[in-house]
């Protein structure tokens, strides 16, 4: 249904509520005295009741809101809870952390409210200037935020090569979107679709259009070759921000990506397919470009020994990885997709809140930091971070294991035998420098001077917390899979 | 008792939870925790031998239970014929090596944690009849194992631990790619492995070709067959003793445990057609290079590791050669390979705790000062060799009277072998235990209680089936025939 702008509000709910607590957070941040009164209990309200607000929209109808400028459907709910949560982890990670200690508060949480008020946006825009405004929105946010450091030199430098890689490749996909615009006469998602399948356009012009587009949207998803900013600025940003633009930016391009080329791009055909449109052959680009992603992020993380820089790079695999269900063109292809970011989610956030407590205590942030980090005190994270990084490599009884697991069922099922094989010798690549953390940590001991490692109670917490579900969802996934199921569903025409 | 497999699966792992809250110094605590965990699962393995029907080919004991419906994932153990014999090796090893590890005196609280959780991943494995489940277990035992060895380990224990790992990881991605393929092609999809038994025949030839050699590879890395076995030797050096012997005794097994399941009973057509190469010539090679690479050997840990490499290529032949006789031996091979290697290696142990040092060359005339070790390591010897009268005679004597009917060639070779292996263990018995004392281990104390008790259990065993075989060969015999017929029409 198509709603009038009052009716949408009701909708709306979920960013409004976000509003009003970034505009609490601006505005307490002038008149409050007491801080530390102030920033992350406001910033978790604002989020907790922002998630409350999405979760009731679960189940609701499809709707068209603010005149086709953003929809409301279950692909849209699920994308804003998955961002909802990834921002509660990221105030619980910041609370305990040393380098958030320092700056402005205020502006700090509304900056990262606010980044989420924009994913929430990416995911439901059905628009193409929507869908450039909520991009753009949330890039500029996250440039503030990976150079919230002031005094930090690492992160000023971040923040800027962020700003120019995000600059260029915003620029490129803006004038993409022209080209759509110039071949169907339309903005509005349905339209173009409409005008595509109807119409004949020039195959040629749409492909360049979409290669234009991809530059934008393979910007956020980290996918080569506009991936080269993630380790620089993975590497400067403080790292409850680094997690966050890892998991929750990427999964914002990710829904951005999927509602592009899916709903507006191709056409549902017969038992859960996707036909797109002749002569415009994105998937076999995107299928390249999943194989050199993942491929080209494993042999970077193998010479890396800056741990963020590794993550940075282990990051930039997951995205090829996750790549693999974008290009079968089926429902469950995007279904292990969703499915994937899930427990992404829950094994990036974890892997970089051990990370973060490990360098609360020794300042390092660098594998060598964590030498025998078992045997010097901090047994419990480094068996979570064992946890994680055995996830990340796909190993079961573990969250990624089951997510990989789908993803390449999608892939087998549509019969793509050599992207499934890339795939599975890509994570056997991977295993080899998650298992060298996981050898600092517990095979060599420690040489003595490390110093040893505290975990604070809401650190040790959340750690818990991300290391149970992980290895939950490795025994038990029938409610996400099936949440994952029910949210490939587009409202269309 | 249907749920009597999934106890024995999980109790191990309910142990290494109970290991994780006791205290950390509670050393001895700890160590009774994990045997008293282990006692069960061999008590009802015993059970389940009394109570099994060697009549019957089917899988018994069988228990079912939604998994992830949407997905048609189960959860279905049941064992055969096949199996049955794996799960009594497995909970015996286990149990035995409880005790072998008793001197670990570093992280005692991870490595018995460790040690339970690979039990459960093992037992998993060789009851698992769903697809899905058996991978899970399959890969459940890696990390464990990877632990074990790198933590526990000799010198080199990092380099031999993640090779292990990522070989074991190469041939398991392929694996994960052929069950999704076998799960895709079959109709309506399942991972049932009875289901996918059953639907054998409408699986076009080609597809069974790629499918079988992507199994093949996942299962010959674990047998380990040549030239995929190079992280074997490693892996066994560096290990501690305890899980030299599982891995020897029960993680080589899953190879060809997972070629007799998977690629006979679902994939027939490419058994008939590939056996000749990939398991009856590769067997025999396997054969000859074992015992050649183990005559060279310096260190006994790794002479003992070789002669596995030679001992298990007994049972690639023998299954390659569908006949009762031969495949029937290579099963039976693999349980008295179990049982003689762990002798072996327990015994490498023992020498290596006194000496800190497993030159073969660096030893003589221990017979004098350490008799009841001596004979001990006779009986294991000799079994090893093939002496009739001791249990692996018998095994490779009916893999040999099977290959003959098929491979002559290959047959003459396989038995030429037994000459070199009697070779380098007798040379090797001379070496160490006979001659001349030397003086440095004049006073090197004698094998002591704890030690045989891990021993005499297994040499027991290797002296009973040498004359009564029937014992085991009834149980696996009409399980193993119905694998036979399976595949014996599309030779």
């Amino acid at each position: 249904m198509d709603l009038s702008p009052t009716e949408s509000l009701r909708y709306f709910l979920p960013e409004l509520v976000l509003v009003a607590g970034i505009l609490a957070l601006f505005v307490g941040d002038l008149f409050v005295r007491r801080k530390e009164l102030l920033g992350e209990w406001v910033a978790l309200l604002g989020l907790a009741a922002s998630l409350l607000a999405t979760s009731r929209l679960a189940g609701a109808p499809d709707a068209w809101l603010f005149n086709r400028m953003v929809v409301n459907d279950q692909f849209a709910v699920f994308f804003k809870v998955v961002f909802a949560l990834a921002a509660i982890v990221t105030v619980w990670m910041s609370l305990g952390s040393r380098e958030i200690e320092h700056v402005n508060q205020g502006e700090y949480y509304g900056l990262l409210l606010s980044s989420t008020l924009g994913m929430y946006v990416m995911a439901s825009a059905s628009n193409l200037l929507m869908a450039y405004l909520s991009l753009e929105f949330v890039s500029l946010t996250s440039y503030v935020l990976t150079g919230t450091l002031r005094h930090n030199r690492r992160s000023g430098e971040a923040s800027l090569k962020y700003l120019i890689y995000g600059g260029v490749a915003s620029g490129t996909m803006v004038y993409g979107l022209s080209w759509i615009f110039g071949l169907t006469g339309s903005m509005d998602y349905a339209a173009i679709n409409h005008a595509l399948f109807q119409g004949h356009p020039n195959t040629l012009a749409l492909f360049i259009a979409s290669v234009l587009v991809l530059t934008g949207f393979g910007f956020k998803i980290t996918a080569v070759p506009f991936h080269m900013w993630a380790p620089d600025v993975y590497t400067g940003a403080p790292i409850p921000v680094t997690a966050f633009l890892s998991v929750a930016s990427k999964a914002a391009g990710f829904a951005l990506l999927m509602r592009f080329f899916y709903p507006a791009l191709s056409r549902l055909g017969a038992s859960g397919t996707w036909e797109f449109l002749a002569g415009v052959d994105w998937p076999q680009l995107v299928l390249v470009l999943s194989m050199v992603t993942m491929t080209l992020g494993n042999f970077a993380a193998l010479q890396q020994t800056n741990l963020k820089r590794l993550l940075a790079y282990s990051s930039i695999a997951h995205a090829g990885y996750i790549l693999m269900g974008f290009v079968v063109l089926s429902d469950d292809g995007l279904r292990a997709m969703l499915f994937y970011l899930v427990t992404y989610y829950l094994m990036n956030m974890g892997a970089f809140l051990a990370v973060m407590i490990v360098a609360n205590s020794t300042g390092r942030e660098d594998i060598e930091g964590l030498r025998g980090l078992a045997w010097r005190g901090g047994a419990v994270p480094a068996v979570a971070m064992a946890v994680f990084l055995f996830s990340l490599a796909g190993i079961p009884p573990l969250a990624g294991f089951i997510g990989k697991f789908y993803l390449f069922a999608a892939v087998i099922q549509q019969k793509f035998y050599l992207l499934a094989l890339v795939g599975v010798l890509n994570s056997v690549l991977s295993l080899y420098y998650y298992a060298r953390i996981v050898r600092t940590m517990f095979l060599d001991f420690p040489a003595g001077g490390e110093g040893t490692v505290a975990v604070d109670m809401s650190n040790g917490i959340l750690l818990w917390l991300l290391t149970g579900c992980t290895i939950v969802l490795g025994v038990y996934w029938a409610p996400v899979i099936d949440l994952a199921n029910r949210s490939v569903r587009f409202i269309m025409g | 008792m249907e749920h009597i497999l999934t106890l024995m699966t999980f109790i191990p792992l309910v142990g290494a939870a109970v290991i994780l809250c006791l205290p950390r110094d509670a050393h001895g605590l700890i160590k009774w925790t994990a045997a008293a965990a282990t006692v069960p699962p061999l008590l009802m393995a015993i059970w389940l031998l009394v109570n099994f029907s060697p009549s019957e080919a089917g899988f018994q004991f069988q228990q079912k239970l939604p998994w992830i419906p949407s997905f048609n994932i189960n959860y279905f153990v049941g064992v055969d014929g096949l199996s049955i014999t794996m799960v009594l090796l497995t909970a015996l090893l286990c149990f035995l090596c409880i005790f072998a590890s008793w001197g670990i005196d570093k992280g005692v609280k991870g490595y018995f944690a460790l040690f339970l959780l690979l039990d459960t991943g093992m037992m998993g494995v060789f009851v698992a009849l769903d697809f899905f489940l058996f991978f899970v277990f399959w890969e459940v035992m890696l990390l464990p194992m990877y632990f074990l060895i790198g933590i526990w380990g000799g010198p080199r224990r990092e380099y031999a631990a993640i090779k292990f790992f990522l070989y074991t990881l190469v041939g398991s991605a392929l694996m994960l790619l052929s069950i999704l393929a076998l799960y895709f092609t079959s109709d309506p999809h399942t991972f049932d492995m009875t289901k996918l038994i059953a639907q054998s025949g409408e699986f076009t030839r080609a597809f069974q070709m790629i499918v079988w050699l992507a199994f093949f590879i996942g299962f010959a890395i674990k047998i380990p067959a040549f030239p995929f076995h190079t992280w074997l030797p490693d892996a066994h050096v560096e290990a501690p003793t305890a899980i030299s012997v599982i891995l020897a005794g029960v993680l080589l097994k899953m190879g060809t445990y997972g070629i007799l399941r998977v690629n006979f009973a679902i994939l027939p057509v490419a058994t008939a057609a590939l056996a000749f190469y990939f398991l009856a010539a590769l067997g025999a090679w396997n054969i000859v290079y074992g015992a050649l690479c183990a005559m060279a050997q310096k260190d006994l840990k790794k002479l003992v590791a070789y002669s596995s490499i030679s001992h298990m290529g007994y049972v690639m032949l023998g299954m390659a050669t569908f006949t009762s006789q031969g495949i029937n031996g290579a099963v039976l091979q693999m349980f008295n390979h179990g049982t003689v290697t762990a002798m072996l290696f327990l015994l490498v142990g023992v020498i290596y705790d006194r000496a800190h040092h497993r030159d073969i060359d660096g030893f003589g005339g221990l017979a004098s000062v350490m008799p009841v070790y001596t004979g001990v390591t006779a009986v294991a010897f000799m079994a090893a060799l093939g002496l009739p009268g001791l249990s692996a005679f018998i095994s490779e004597v009916l893999v040999l009277l099977g290959a003959w009917q098929r491979y002559p060639a290959l047959t003459a070779v396989g038995a030429t072998a037994v000459i070199l292996t009697a070779g380098y263990m007798l040379w090797t018995m001379q070496r160490i235990w006979l001659g001349k004392l030397n003086e440095k281990y004049a006073s090197i104390p004698e094998i002591n209680g704890r030690e045989l008790f891990t021993l005499l259990p297994l040499a027991a065993i290797v002296l009973v089936l040498g004359v009564f075989p029937q014992a085991i060969l009834n149980l696996m015999q009409s399980s193993l025939d119905q694998l036979n017929r399976l595949v014996l029409p599309h030779l």
